[in-house]
């Protein structure tokens, strides 16, 4: 089933021409809304009228994630506030989060993309669909939850936490679908293990993950241990939520819902744009976004587009799986943290020396975060000198960490000259999950 | 009337105590009392020993986080009770201990500890006319 066969199987011809007239329009609405993009393209001596196909995108200049943040909270926000009807925010790479404002019709747009995502994966009004991403902040629970909304699906909102109620509620309620991260749904299948419920007791039939780089095997086993089949599902907040493209039935990539977010693949050093087929940075254009669109967000997810029809008949481009960051950031437990912002913290406290080691893990399917940390020769004194103020200390340290990463992290004091000092390019991770 | 204790941080993992010991060995220091504080991860080790301020130095200079504190040793007679009587003194003035450790050897015993309040400390331990040890009392206390 397609949700709406007269965008997701356009010629490739009446594609780039939509895209192109969008291209315009967006880079017009910017111009005229957002002094960020209008500063920038008078920069390059561009106005509007320079971008008339979608081959001009070229053109424009690329946006970061430093410019979202150096725009906290609402720089880069193209409607008036009156116009938008929610906010989101992510983690920022260090303090300010991402901001992203959504107007009712930028909610509608998700809403669709999510839709055809789940009619894609074969989910229908007869499903019952239990969304565990985390309802908040993160666009994971709300923007999934929209879809199942709009194709008729009865929703369950479990959230996360609280496993053996949703465990149970997957058997009683015959759920049929979920959506979550992939190292939940292994989180969960053991959780039913635990408390007896077998496969053959639960009804689980379509499972959309994401939200984290996950495998072939961990697809497998999840599969294996659900009876369910799972499909990948990737999006980003900055661009607008889970939805930005989606498996089909043949899982040969992901398909991009390109009449909305048109992708580009660039060498992430030169920012050359690479041909189909070739590795690089996925870099999005939102083209009908109103609240905050974004021109050319470089994602620094590494991936590569792919060039051929799919046999399901869907004709909008697919990307394959994204395999790396060509930065440092990590995905926790579907959340995205950077060593940058422990740093932050840990050089904000001046009983720590400005060394800092993360640690990841995954432990029963579940991601750990170790955060070694290195005490001050200085600030071991009478008054620290003591396990309660040392205790004291580390909790205040905790405090402040689960602040900025959304997550909790287990700390670990070091001794004095202990931790690896910088040289050169040191690394402040050490990543041990086996994601091949 | 107080007498130097060295705080020395320790990770739980094996061969933190033997580098400690090992500076202070070949400065020729001895210990005369320790104890240990332990949490699952670190350590606080305490130390009394016969040179505080020359092991504070080589210490440091091993890289070793140490911190130099004053406080009280009593020297007690072997009676069973004493330890009572004396930590009675300061808990019926409401000072609290924050950390003690003792030892007994050949009929003479050590009581070292730290309160709150140093002050009432000292003036308890005057009025009740107990023999607190000073540097030099330990300099020579075999």
């Amino acid at each position: 089933m397609i949700w709406n066969p007269n965008k997701e199987c356009m010629s490739r011809d009446e594609m780039s021409a939509l895209q192109g007239k969008r291209l315009h329009k967006i880079v017009e609405y910017v111009y005229h809304n957002v002094p960020f993009y209008r500063h920038k393209l008078q920069e390059m001596d561009l106005t509007p009228d320079d971008i008339r196909t979608i081959d001009d995108i070229v053109k424009l200049p690329f946006t970061t994630k430093k410019d979202l943040r150096d725009n906290y909270p609402f720089g880069l926000q193209a409607a008036p506030q009156s116009e938008i009807i929610r906010i989101h925010a992510s983690s920022g790479t260090t303090g300010n989060p991402t901001i992203v404002g959504y107007t009712r019709k930028d909610i509608g747009v998700w809403s669709e993309c999510m839709a055809r995502c789940l009619t894609a994966y074969g989910v229908g009004r007869d499903d019952i669909f239990s969304v565990a991403y985390g309802y908040g902040l993160f666009t994971g629970g709300l923007g999934a939850h929209n879809g199942v909304e709009m194709v008729g699906a009865s929703v369950v909102p479990a959230s996360t936490g609280n496993t053996e109620k949703h465990a149970k509620l997957i058997r009683d309620l015959g759920i049929t679908g979920i959506a979550c991260t992939p190292s939940y749904a292994l989180y969960l299948a053991e959780t039913m293990e635990k408390i007896g419920i077998t496969k053959d007791q639960i009804k689980l039939r379509v499972g959309a993950f994401g939200a984290e780089p996950w495998t072939e095997k961990m697809r497998e086993e999840i599969e294996e241990r659900l009876g369910l089949k799972g499909f990948n599902i990737y999006g980003l907040s900055e661009v607008m939520g889970p939805s930005v493209s989606y498996e089909c039935q043949l899982q040969h990539g992901s398909h991009i819902n390109e009449d909305h977010f048109y992708p580009e693949i660039i060498n992430p050093v030169t920012l050359e744009p690479l041909p189909k087929g070739q590795q690089g940075e996925l870099v999005f254009t939102t083209l009908t976004k109103e609240g905050m669109p974004v021109i050319r967000y470089r994602t620094r997810d590494l991936c590569s587009l792919m060039a051929g029809e799919c046999e399901c008949g869907r004709t909008n481009v697919r990307m394959s799986p994204v395999n790396g960051r060509s930065d440092d950031m990590l995905i926790i437990r579907g959340i995205n943290v950077f060593p940058s912002q422990v740093e932050s913290v840990v050089l904000g406290m001046k009983e720590f020396a400005p060394q800092y080691l993360l640690i990841v893990d995954r432990v029963n399917n579940l991601d750990t975060l170790q955060i070694q940390v290195e005490l001050r020769q200085e600030y071991f004194t009478t008054t620290f000198a003591t396990p309660a103020a040392i205790e004291d200390l580390l909790k205040r340290l905790c405090a402040k960490l689960k602040s900025v990463l959304s997550i909790g992290a287990d700390v670990q004091l070091k001794a004095p000259g202990t931790l690896a000092r910088s040289q050169g390019k040191s690394s402040h991770v050490i990543d041990n999950r086996k994601l091949v | 009337m107080t007498v130097k204790q060295l705080s020395i941080f320790l990770e739980n993992r094996s061969g933190t105590l033997t580098k400690v010991l090992d500076i202070l060995k070949e400065s020729g220091i001895q210990i005369i009392a320790s104890a240990i504080a332990d949490t699952a991860e670190y350590g606080i080790l305490r130390i009394l020993c016969s040179d505080p301020s020359l092991a504070y130095k080589k210490l440091e200079e091993g890289g070793v986080a140490v911190a130099l504190s004053d406080v009280f040793a009593i020297e007690l007679d072997s009676q069973p009770g004493r330890a009572a009587d004396t930590i009675k003194l300061f808990s019926d003035a409401s000072l609290s201990v924050i950390y003690m450790y003792s030892f007994l050897f050949h009929g003479r015993g050590l009581l070292i500890f730290r309160t709150d309040n140093a002050a009432q400390a000292e003036e308890i331990i005057r009025s009740a006319c107990l023999n607190s040890l000073t540097e030099n009392d330990l300099a020579k206390w075999e």
